[in-house]
């Protein structure tokens, strides 16, 4: 019968969703658990198989600090995530050392050694993987332990991940080319003319869209490679960006350019560097613990001193 | 010899729609019924997506009302610089395709080098992702500090976004101006008409006919690839939705971001299919039969 020929078009997809809402209620409820059930299982079983051992042979068993009672990413090896690629002087410092976190050269490299040996790990249980800087600050499980890649502290992004204790606190910096009208500028207001670019969910656009406000809004680029190529194209008249990155950038990658001044004011707090956590990761608190231990031993001032600190003054920008 | 019958032309809009009784009651019947599973399938899609678990959150992160309103004014003001560029590069792609392509439809030995030429840049340019040559050009050239090249990111993307859909379109004229008969040609030329003239005046104003369809889909492409100039720091539509989820760690914005695509692009596909079918009307006999 010709009026029926629609049934071969609609039964199916009638019947598909009829299927489909039969088994949709099942779909939905389990994926969202499983991900954050899978460290706590694997806590759990590292907490039963250790604490059997533990008490025979060692006397502080219930160390949750212990490498086998870590909440770690693959047990046994501490992963650690950073940038693609690494940048001195937090990583890879030395042309043999370009892009190779684990040389352990730079202040964030001898860092995550440091912390490493206070965790009890020995220096081949780190491994590194390599993560954008956006993506990693968004919420969702994680699949490294920590990701240290100069982040800001935020309360923002508090909500979503979890920060350490800070182990660097730094000022925003202009870069900017010594003919240009900005390179002696003192004060905020003389850039309110300006077109500055950063890189995208960083505090150092926050920082011009909140405290610098030029006139023109700011470029935004994907990474800081994206500014620095957009410095040497010309297409804007300075950079904003931490001291210390502003070091090796006006050191080595964008010939010629110099550092106009850093910023007396600062955000909100000082802008000061965490390590970057999945949210709710009991690992924090270890790590912390590490990193309260280098501090008063002055551990973490001597990497600053030696991977940081360069020579000559900076001049002040007031706002 | 008989007049020839009036719906030669083809059926006009009333002739399509004006059928005999016992097909109009098929034709009811079937749309209730039709109207009906479409209710059926569309409530239960509807049910099944709004009642599953995940709902709550995925409604929470993409299609939050709060955030689409915080988030709407800058994508809004982003999306304007979107269609100034579109418009910009559209007006630009259809000269200098249409100017490829009939330096590449040029007989005779003479012209081989231009021919060759053209084949070239098209094959190179058509080898290339868009997005590397906006990279390229966007931040290479201006990088070479040529005295009087401009540097503008805006130019560099525009100009980038020329090149690459100059070659698509060009390829799109060359196989509207193949469709059209040699005897066209042929005739144009027996008229004393040199090469370029009968390509101006006989072949391509029907090659253009022809491929109308496709140029208005390399038109709703181009409306989306715009987007990508983005890399170079420019703030349109997607980079200001970006800049908001970075700040937020909320996706809404980007939802409100391809609700302004969809709202540009849907209209000229409509359009597009209307033009294509009346234009088909009219040259072919379309019957109801």
């Amino acid at each position: 019968m010709k009026h029926i020929r629609w049934a071969r078009f609609t039964a199916p997809i009638l019947a598909l969703s009829l299927v489909l809402a039969a088994c949709g209620d099942d779909g939905g409820a389990g994926s969202t658990t499983t991900s954050a059930a899978d460290p706590t299982t694997t806590e759990a079983t590292e907490a039963t198989t250790s604490s059997t051992e533990g008490a025979s042979t060692t006397t502080g068993s219930e160390d949750e600090c212990a490498v086998q009672n870590l909440n770690l990413a693959t047990p046994g090896t501490l992963t650690v995530a950073t940038g693609e690629p690494v940048f001195p002087p937090w990583m890879g410092v030395g042309d043999e050392n370009f892009d190779v976190p684990e040389s352990g050269t730079g202040f964030e490299g001898a860092l995550v050694y440091e912390i490493a040996d206070e965790l009890d790990f020995s220096d081949d249980q780190v491994t590194f993987v390599r993560t954008g800087f956006d993506e990693a600050i968004a919420p969702g499980p994680k699949d490294w332990d920590f990701n240290i890649q100069q982040y800001s502290i935020t309360p923002e992004r508090d909500e979503v991940v979890d920060f350490s204790d800070a182990y660097y606190e730094t000022r925003q910096a202009l870069v900017t080319f010594p003919d240009s009208d900005y390179a002696n500028v003192t004060s905020i207001e003389e850039l309110q003319d300006a077109v500055l670019g950063a890189a995208i969910g960083t505090t150092s656009l926050d920082f011009i869209e909140n405290v610098i406000q030029p006139a023109t809004e700011p470029s935004v680029y994907d990474e800081n490679v994206d500014v620095e190529a957009a410095m040497n194209a010309g297409q804007i008249d300075g950079l904003v960006v931490d001291l210390p990155t502003a070091y090796f950038i006006t050191a080595v990658q964008v010939e010629g350019s110099v550092i106009a001044g850093q910023f007396e004011t600062q955000a909100a707090d000082p802008d000061e560097f965490g390590l970057l956590f999945e949210e709710g990761n009991p690992l924090v608190e270890c790590v912390n613990e590490a990193l309260e231990t280098l501090r008063e031993a002055g551990t973490l001032a001597e990497l600053e001193e030696e991977w940081l600190t360069q020579d000559g003054a900076v001049p002040t920008i007031s706002g | 010899m008989s007049t020839p019958p009036d719906d030669i032309r083809g059926p006009s809009l009333w002739t399509s729609i004006r059928r005999p009784r016992r097909h109009r009651e098929e034709g009811a019947r079937g749309a209730i019924i039709a109207a009906i599973s479409t209710v059926i399938v569309v409530g239960l899609i509807l049910w099944w997506v709004l009642s599953s678990e995940a709902w709550p959150e995925v409604q929470q992160q993409f299609f939050n009302p709060d955030d689409f309103i915080a988030s709407w004014p800058d994508v809004l003001g982003g999306f304007w610089l979107n269609i100034q560029m579109f418009a910009v590069a559209e007006v630009l792609i259809l000269a200098v395709a249409l100017v490829l392509a009939m330096i590449r439809a040029l007989r005779g030995p003479a012209f081989f080098p231009l021919r060759a030429l053209v084949i070239g840049f098209i094959d190179l340019i058509r080898g290339i992702p868009i997005i590397l040559l906006i990279l390229l050009l966007g931040f290479g050239v201006p990088a070479l500090q040529l005295a009087g090249v401009p540097n503008n990111p805006l130019f560099w993307g525009v100009t980038a976004l020329v090149i690459s859909y100059s070659a698509y379109t060009a390829e799109v004229y060359r196989a509207g101006i193949d469709s059209v008969h040699e005897s066209q040609r042929m005739a144009g030329r027996s008229l004393g008409l040199t090469q370029v003239q009968s390509l101006r005046y006989v072949t391509v104003p029907q090659a253009i006919r022809n491929v109308i369809p496709a140029l208005l889909n390399g038109f709703v492409s181009l409306q989306k690839d715009v987007a990508l100039v983005f890399v170079l720091g420019v703030r349109e539509a997607v980079r200001e939705a970006q800049i908001y989820n970075a700040r937020t760690f909320n996706y809404t914005a980007y939802v409100a971001a391809a609700v302004l695509f969809l709202v540009a692009s849907v209209p000229v596909a409509r359009f597009a299919d209307w033009y294509t079918e009346r234009d088909r009307r009219r040259r072919q006999s379309v019957g109801t039969v």
